[in-house]
């Protein structure tokens, strides 16, 4: 199995899947590699490069740069996917949903209830999000409860290189409309990925380690650093069961019960601002389903009610840290 | 183009559905039997019927908040219509959408839409998906001229230049968006000057004369089946009454709403075959009273109808989840 990167991931699953299916077509700023100019279309490929190599072997009709329209390019992919095609279109940063919501939200997601359950609507939205490149406040955030809370959308968030390929050629097989919401400070993240096509269903949950003193939820980039700190509390003794739900919606809300069930006591870590965030969502689960299991208040490790900070120190401070989660971990003991 | 006796039947019967259809929304809506709100498409029969004519099922169209002209004039069947803007088991979409949020995928027609500039994003991305599978269908975003200044409906019009893609934009210009004149709110002489400076040919004409809207459609057609890039139709109607069934529109002059009432498209239409001997007065009475038969038992029928089962409240949210 060879080593690739969380980027080359995504690529692969693209390509694989553009390959197995002439109905999936790519459409987004700069997918194709920057259209029009005087030199080659095609060497670059998005933004942070997650598309190169696809335009070269798949041409214009199924590559297609878009003008910086999100409203159009959101839009034109739930239209192209409710009649018959498989897009996928990419948000070059997650925090540009602000121009183009309304068509994911009044118009792709709903489309299937409104119309009675007559409409199928195939379609991915790339995106990215997360602090920690000193991007500011417009290119850091990481807008998945804004997204989760919408009912007829399913949120994907891929925490390392495996789940990148398999939730994404997941995502694209699936008949409802996905957002799949890459982390960018894990693009360079390196994992075993196997050569052949495989999918990771949604709704399941990854164990990464099992220990009976607390369990700790963590969403996406956080999913390291839960590991990270997990580590830190087994140098003391201290062992922790680490859950990434790998989608926010549908959430494995089982596999979180049947956790704390087992070890009464819950640390939840989410990169966004505290308020309706998924570490409220999963503490209100508990809350209301497991109350009685557990030992001690659900500890919730998340940004500070705030824009993204640019400054390095700032930035730094405002994202849940190892240390944090650590510390939530030792206060619910 | 001159049009055959029974393709004249067809649009007047068409056009006559669309005016005896709304007329009874009206008077269920002032009974208290729809629920929520309702906009109705008096005064533009010529208009949708005139633009989808030529088109069939596998051609598409994005309608707007006014869009029951736009259902039937695409095909959808009035019996389920009346149950679905009445919230009915049965209904089009099953009670779920409402007045405007009618769809039929089998009709081609892509939803109604109650987002002003709703519907021209995804009426490219219908369009795109012809253009890649190479067929000469079509499809078509209603706007009117409120969705005219919207950033969506001008975003949709560059983006459906630049793909090149087999679509036509159609603004039916009634005068106001909600309450404001389109005199006042569109900042250029006419929504099809608009077109020219996205690099796309468009239209412009009298919204109430179906054999002019119709002419210009298959101008459109031609141009866009023919691998051209998308295309403007500006139809210029008369709305005859207001935004919504209720609207004292307080906003119009007496005189305006007379002159409205007096540019009416189902008597032009009447006038003109009738001038011409294309048909007999008795032929299109005929027409009108088996309309006015199936709408007053379909209304009947879904004032009758059963609510939808409340299991349904949850269903159809997803394909699977």
């Amino acid at each position: 199995m060879a080593r690739i990167s969380y980027r080359k991931a995504v690529n692969q699953a693209l390509d694989q899947e553009m390959t197995r299916d002439a109905s999936v077509i790519l459409m987004g700023i700069d997918v194709g590699g920057g259209s029009g100019g005087s030199g080659d279309v095609g060497s670059v490929g998005g933004v942070m490069g997650v598309t190169k190599g696809l335009y070269p072997k798949y041409g214009p009709n199924r590559v297609i740069d878009t003008p910086i329209s999100e409203s159009a390019i959101i839009g034109a992919a739930a239209g192209a996917a409710v009649t018959g095609m498989r897009p996928v279109a990419e948000l070059m940063f997650v925090d540009f949903i602000g121009v183009c919501l309304d068509q994911i939200y009044n118009q792709a997601a709903k489309f299937r209830y409104m119309f009675g359950g007559k409409a199928r609507t195939p379609l991915v939205i790339r995106t990215m999000g997360g602090a920690g490149m000193r991007a500011g406040a417009q290119h850091s955030q990481n807008l998945h409860p804004i997204l989760t809370m919408i009912p007829g959308l399913k949120v994907v968030m891929p925490s390392n290189p495996y789940d990148a390929k398999g939730l994404l050629i997941r995502a694209i097989r699936d008949d409802d409309p996905v957002v799949f919401l890459e982390s960018k400070a894990l693009y360079d993240m390196k994992g075993e990925v196997p050569e052949e096509a495989y999918e990771i269903p949604f709704g399941e949950a990854n164990f990464l380690r099992d220990g009976g003193d607390a369990t700790i939820v963590a969403f996406g980039a956080m999913v390291p650093r839960a590991m990270q700190a997990a580590d830190r509390l087994a140098k003391d003794g201290i062992r922790v069961t680490v859950i990434d739900p790998r989608t926010t919606s549908p959430l494995d809300e089982e596999a979180i019960l049947d956790s704390v069930d087992e070890t009464g006591r819950l640390v939840v870590v989410d990169e966004s601002p505290p308020r309706c965030s998924l570490a409220a969502d999963v503490a209100a689960l508990v809350a209301s389903q497991a109350f009685d299991a557990l030992k001690a208040p659900v500890g919730m490790v998340t940004c500070p009610h705030t824009p993204v900070p640019f400054a390095p120190n700032l930035e730094d401070a405002y994202m849940p840290s190892a240390e944090k989660i650590e510390a939530a971990v030792r206060k619910t003991l | 183009m001159q049009l055959s006796r029974d393709e004249l039947k067809r649009a007047y019967t068409s056009m006559y559905a669309i005016r005896a259809f709304e007329e009874r929304v009206e008077k269920e809506f002032a009974d208290g039997t729809i629920p929520g709100f309702a906009h109705v498409y008096l005064g533009q029969e010529a208009s949708g019927v005139g633009v989808c004519f030529d088109l069939t099922d596998e051609d598409q169209i994005g309608s707007t908040h006014r869009g029951h002209g736009h259902c039937i004039a695409k095909g959808c069947e009035i019996e389920g219509m009346f149950l679905e803007i009445m919230g009915r088991d049965g209904g089009i979409c099953g009670g779920k959408g409402g007045s405007m949020h009618i769809a039929d995928m089998d009709k081609g027609m892509l939803g109604a839409n109650a987002i002003v500039g709703g519907s021209p994003p995804i009426a490219v991305g219908a369009a795109l998906t012809q253009k890649l599978r190479g067929t000469d269908r079509v499809a078509v975003a209603f706007s009117g001229d409120g969705a005219s200044n919207q950033g969506t409906t001008l975003e949709a019009m560059n983006m459906a230049v630049i793909l090149k893609v087999p679509m036509i934009f159609v603004f039916e210009n009634n005068g106001y968006g909600e309450f404001t004149a389109s005199e006042y709110s569109v900042g250029a002489p006419s929504l099809s000057d608009r077109a020219a400076a996205f690099g796309m040919p468009a239209q412009c004409v009298d919204g109430g004369d179906f054999f002019a809207v119709h002419a210009a459609m298959r101008e459109a057609l031609a141009h866009v089946r023919a691998g051209k890039g998308p295309y403007t139709l500006e139809t210029r109607c008369s709305r005859f009454l207001g935004h919504f069934v209720g609207d004292p529109q307080k906003y119009r002059s007496p005189e305006e709403l007379a002159q409205a009432r007096a540019n009416d498209p189902i008597q032009r239409f009447r006038d003109k075959v009738t001038t011409a001997a294309l048909l007999d007065i008795s032929e299109l009475d005929e027409i009108e009273q088996q309309i006015r038969a199936r709408v007053e038992a379909a209304a009947a029928a879904a004032r009758a109808a059963p609510m939808p089962a409340l299991e349904t409240l949850e269903t159809d949210v997803y394909v699977t989840y």
